[in-house]
């Protein structure tokens, strides 16, 4: 299944190359869609950018993002524009909402469950005084002992 | 004739899998030494039936036999006797046959090196072993059998996935599977001794050159991974935080921890059961992967063909294995003895703050891998978690352990202080802040990662040389073990470094190209000379001619192609790279745009790319010196005493 | 207690992954669904100079069924689609995503054409209003304009009777 949706992906790919829209001429608008595009998906070829992505329907959506970016939207309607018709899917960086709290807060709880478990583990935890001399004298021995 | 032969030959290897599982750790229960001695023959007579399995499978691809369906699925008359040969891995069942094979061939190295192991603990570590290849060698056979006939047989192939034909293809899943596999060492040695209850230093350092060496190979699979995506997927990218590429990365994040705890507890007998615990963690997150890879629960750009059958087989497997082993830490784990103590600035204390560090960063990267399935799995809704969720969260967790790495070496076991430390390393620190800074504004713009990123590389490769200063000074030699470690430290450092700068000053164009016309990036001047047809061996190309050029004078004259395969119809972009030390500079042919010649065209400049794969390397050559430490080779006697002192010691 | 939690933990995420089995991840819901269908006006196929709007269909529910002639499982559907259209259940409008209208014009004249209208969609810019992401797809939209089911995938006599069928009885048809 996987491979024939990459081989239909290339097809159309192929099919529709010569419909292709060519390389927008200002840099400024090229800089500011490839930041945006790094962080959104592309959503034929599952787990791509849609930077990065050669499918179609990701550079039919780059050539709306160009557009759009040309008409003087901001990043926020253009993600908006996106979103309202691909649903947050599209985002690779997943609003902040009450559903992802969990997603974007996790990180920070573990780095606190983190420092308490050194804290509680190595901070109060006092060096036991050295071995007796006499105890060191027998590991050593042993340690050398090859034949016990 | 062959590919029976080579599924009876697994099928022998299933029922000594079972022999090497059943009657040994019976025997190491019972105390019966006849039983315990079927361990090392079996483990050694399944690898030898495992092996026969994959050349039987490996002669079938090579003859281009399509009346096996997998040859006939992966394979192609066409394709080059190479990779015809990397074929036999190249499907989900022959993956699954490599992984069996490097399963037994742990399992064979372990009976070979462990003479000087006590007979039990041998017994119940090549038992486990065997109970793991029992459950994959019937997962293969019930599911996913590598062998199956198809009659009438096809008349030509279907021809191996095009990605996968390139030269690092080759040896990253066998890399990979070697460092996935080899925990189940690290793990097999944490069971025996739960069930043991011999928790100790010598336990410690029997597992520890296994572990490390499973590291090794591991960290060997990702950065080869990792270069054969940057090269073949043609847009410059080398880490997507792809749940495929997370389920490499988990283990080795949890890999990485238990080396450091593992060397603590060999050291100094403490953290016991969080190192039992990591080992298994380590190997139950290969496991992990294993399942997300190959069930489907998530959409993955390299994910294999999936089937629910087979995800329904891995999930039983993996709750036996890693609930049973969980279970059976639950149930042992009071039995464990806390070690002796230690101050708060003392290695202890910091290997066990770059443990819990660790433990975090992994811990978020599974979150943001398993998070869309959990959002899913209670009918809320589709969501993604990519790139800059991973970036925003892993860097932050990550830079502190990266910063402690440098003090750790130079803090000393059991009473280090701080004031110590602090007073050696605070001018050097200004030091290295300042430069780190420095660094970063030399460059042409001022980025506030690349300048954490310079500090963290100077900081670890500056205590990299102070510890070797304090060796030669103490008059100590420098055992494989110390080099090992110093310089997986500096392979860190050069990563680290590779990645500042990649991260933030890589620039790329996508750019219209007709014939004779130029383009500039980063200082370069690329001209087209036009796209001709080439053929290959089983793919019609479209070949172009980039010259690139800076200040007028040449640099590279680069071919970048466009691919068709004939067999699968499938389109590739094959990029072409002129490295140096310094920069990658990399074309991608895009599209042709009109009946003039003219394509489209990706450039990329990406600055100290090539540290990355450096880094890495000397990271898994440190871990080769350190897996193969004197200490570990010493003659039985000499690690029998050494195992009696640390059961009377701790 | 302690020693419990990494199994508890491990519990929990078995217990997803089980359910994850049972899931398909590339079958991402639609926003559109309980919205108004965005308007658009094309060009038809093999009808030079008219043009087609949803609000052509207002009154009616209907499918709006996005296809291509290169299309391989848009193929696998037809049968299904004739089916539906010789029963005259419910009109269906045939959207030309993204290819060559005379190819599709000669496609349906070869194989029968199930459609009512076929919207000729040649640069995708309809496709993206609709958030389509491949073909085939297809939307079913009520009689006020709203959309109220999207199946992605070639439409089975399976999934018509299971999927479209109640949404169907659900508006009284």
């Amino acid at each position: 299944m996987k491979r024939l949706f990459l081989a239909l992906c290339l097809a159309m790919a192929a099919a529709t190359a010569a419909a292709m829209d060519p390389d927008a001429d200002d840099p400024a608008v090229e800089a500011r869609l490839v930041e945006l595009a790094k962080d959104l998906r592309c959503l034929v070829c599952q787990n791509e950018s849609l930077a990065g992505s050669q499918a179609a329907l990701a550079r039919d959506l780059r050539r709306e993002i160009r557009v759009q970016i040309r008409a003087g939207k901001s990043d926020r309607e253009v993600i908006d524009y996106l979103t309202a018709r691909y649903g947050d899917f599209v985002l690779y960086r997943p609003p902040f909402r009450p559903l992802t709290w969990l997603l974007w807060l996790g990180p920070l709880a573990f780095l606190g469950i983190a420092a308490a478990v050194w804290y509680r583990l190595a901070a109060r935890r006092p060096p036991e005084p050295m071995p007796s001399p006499d105890r060191l004298a027998d590991a050593e021995r042993l340690l050398e002992d090859r034949h016990p | 004739m062959i590919p029976e032969l080579g599924q009876f030959a697994l099928i022998v290897a299933l029922l000594l899998a079972l022999v090497q599982a059943m009657l040994p750790l019976a025997g190491a229960w019972r105390n019966d030494a006849a039983l315990m001695s079927v361990a090392r023959p079996a483990a050694l007579a399944q690898f030898g039936f495992v092996l026969v399995a994959f050349v039987c499978l490996a002669i079938s691809f090579m003859v281009n036999d399509f009346s096996v369906l997998n040859v006939a699925r992966n394979s192609y008359s066409r394709l080059p006797e190479l990779y015809r040969f990397t074929a036999t891995w190249g499907s989900h069942e022959g993956s699954l046959l490599l992984w069996v094979l490097m399963l037994a061939f742990w399992g064979a190295a372990v009976a070979v090196f462990s003479r000087r192991l006590p007979d039990a603990m041998a017994a119940r570590v090549i038992g486990v072993m065997g109970l793991i290849s029992v459950g994959f060698i019937a997962f293969m056979l019930i599911t996913s059998n590598p062998f199956e006939r198809q009659l009438p047989a096809a008349i030509e192939g279907n021809d191996m996935n095009p990605l996968l034909q390139d030269w690092g293809m080759i040896i990253h899943p066998p890399m990979l599977y070697m460092g996935y596999v080899g925990f189940a060492v690290a793990f097999a040695f944490a069971i025996a001794a739960l069930l043991s209850g011999r928790l100790d230093a010598a336990w410690a350092r029997w597992s520890r050159p296994w572990t490390i060496a499973a590291w090794t190979f591991l960290t060997l699979g990702i950065v080869l991974g990792s270069w054969w995506a940057y090269r073949e997927l043609g847009w410059g990218g080398w880490w997507f935080w792809d749940p495929t590429e997370n389920a490499s990365f988990m283990p080795w994040i949890a890999g990485t921890a238990l080396i450091h705890s593992l060397a603590a507890t060999e050291k100094r007998g403490v953290f016991k059961a969080w190192t039992v615990l990591l080992a298994l963690t380590t190997f139950s997150l290969s496991l992990l992967g294993t399942f997300l890879v190959r069930s489907g629960v998530l959409s993955s750009v390299h994910a294999f063909a999936t089937d629910p059958a087979r995800g329904a087989f891995i999930l039983g497997f993996l709750v036996v294995v890693v609930g049973g082993s969980l279970a059976l830490y639950a149930w042992r784990a009071p039995r464990i003895i806390a070690g002796g103590g230690y101050s708060g600035f003392s290695r202890e204390s910091l290997l066990l703050a770059n443990n819990v560090l660790l433990i975090a960063a992994l811990g978020a990267v599974l979150l943001g891998t398993l998070y869309p399935l959990v959002v899913d799995a209670l009918g809320l809704g589709k969501i993604s978690v990519g790139p800059p969720y991973f970036n925003a969260v892993f860097v932050p967790l990550i830079a502190p352990a990266l910063f402690l790495m440098g003090i750790g070496p130079l803090a000393r076991w059991k009473n280090g202080r701080l004031a110590d430390v602090a007073a050696r390393l605070k001018w050097p620190f200004a030091a290295v802040l300042a430069s780190g800074f420095a660094l970063a504004f030399a460059l042409d713009e001022f980025k506030p990662w690349a300048a954490l990123g310079f500090c963290l590389a100077l900081w670890i490769a500056y205590t990299v040389g102070l510890a070797f200063r304090d060796r030669l000074r103490g008059g100590g030699d420098l055992p494989r073990a110390f080099w090992g470690m110093q310089l997986a430290h500096f392979g860190m450092a050069v990563g680290v470094a590779g990645i500042a700068v990649v991260a933030a000053y890589s620039s790329e164009r996508d750019v219209r190209m007709a014939p004779g016309g130029s383009a500039e990036l980063a200082g370069y001047t690329f001209t087209f000379r036009g796209a001709g047809p080439r053929e290959g061996p089983n793919f019609h190309a479209m070949r172009g001619t980039v010259e690139v050029s800076r200040n007028g004078a040449r640099v590279a004259t680069l071919h970048p192609e466009k691919r068709v395969y004939t067999a699968s119809g499938m389109a590739m972009t094959e990029a072409s790279v002129h490295p140096n030390f310094f920069r990658d500079v990399y074309v991608a042919l895009g599209e042709p745009l009109d009946d003039q010649g003219a394509w489209s065209v990706r450039l990329f400049h990406k600055p100290f790319i090539n540290w990355l794969w450096l880094g890495a390397l000397l990271m898994a050559i440190g871990g080769f010196l350190a897996a193969t430490d004197r200490r570990y080779r010493l003659g039985r006697a000499a690690s029998r005493a050494a195992a009696k002192l640390a059961a009377q010691g701790a | 207690m302690k020693r419990w939690l990494p199994l508890a933990l491990f519990a929990l995420l078995a217990g997803f992954l089980a359910k994850g089995l049972f899931l398909n991840p590339g079958e991402v819901p639609s926003p559109l669904i309980d919205r108004t269908a965005p308007a658009f006006s094309l060009p038809l196929v093999g009808e030079p100079g008219r043009s087609f709007g949803p609000e052509t269909m207002r009154g009616q529910a209907w499918l709006l069924n996005v296809w291509a002639p290169w299309c391989v499982s848009c193929r696998q559907e037809h049968p299904t689609l004739m089916q539906l259209a010789r029963e005259n259940r419910v009109p269906i409008v045939g959207l030309n995503w993204k290819d060559d209208a005379r190819e599709a014009a000669a496609l349906l004249a070869r194989t029968g054409s199930p459609y009512v209208a076929v919207p000729d969609d040649r640069d995708g810019r309809v496709g993206i209003d609709y958030g389509v992401t491949g073909t085939p797809e297809t939307y079913l939209i009520d009689r006020d304009g709203i959309i109220r089911l999207k199946h992605i995938g070639p439409i089975t006599p399976a999934v018509w009777r299971d999927r479209f069928e109640p949404e169907l009885k659900a508006l009284g048809l």
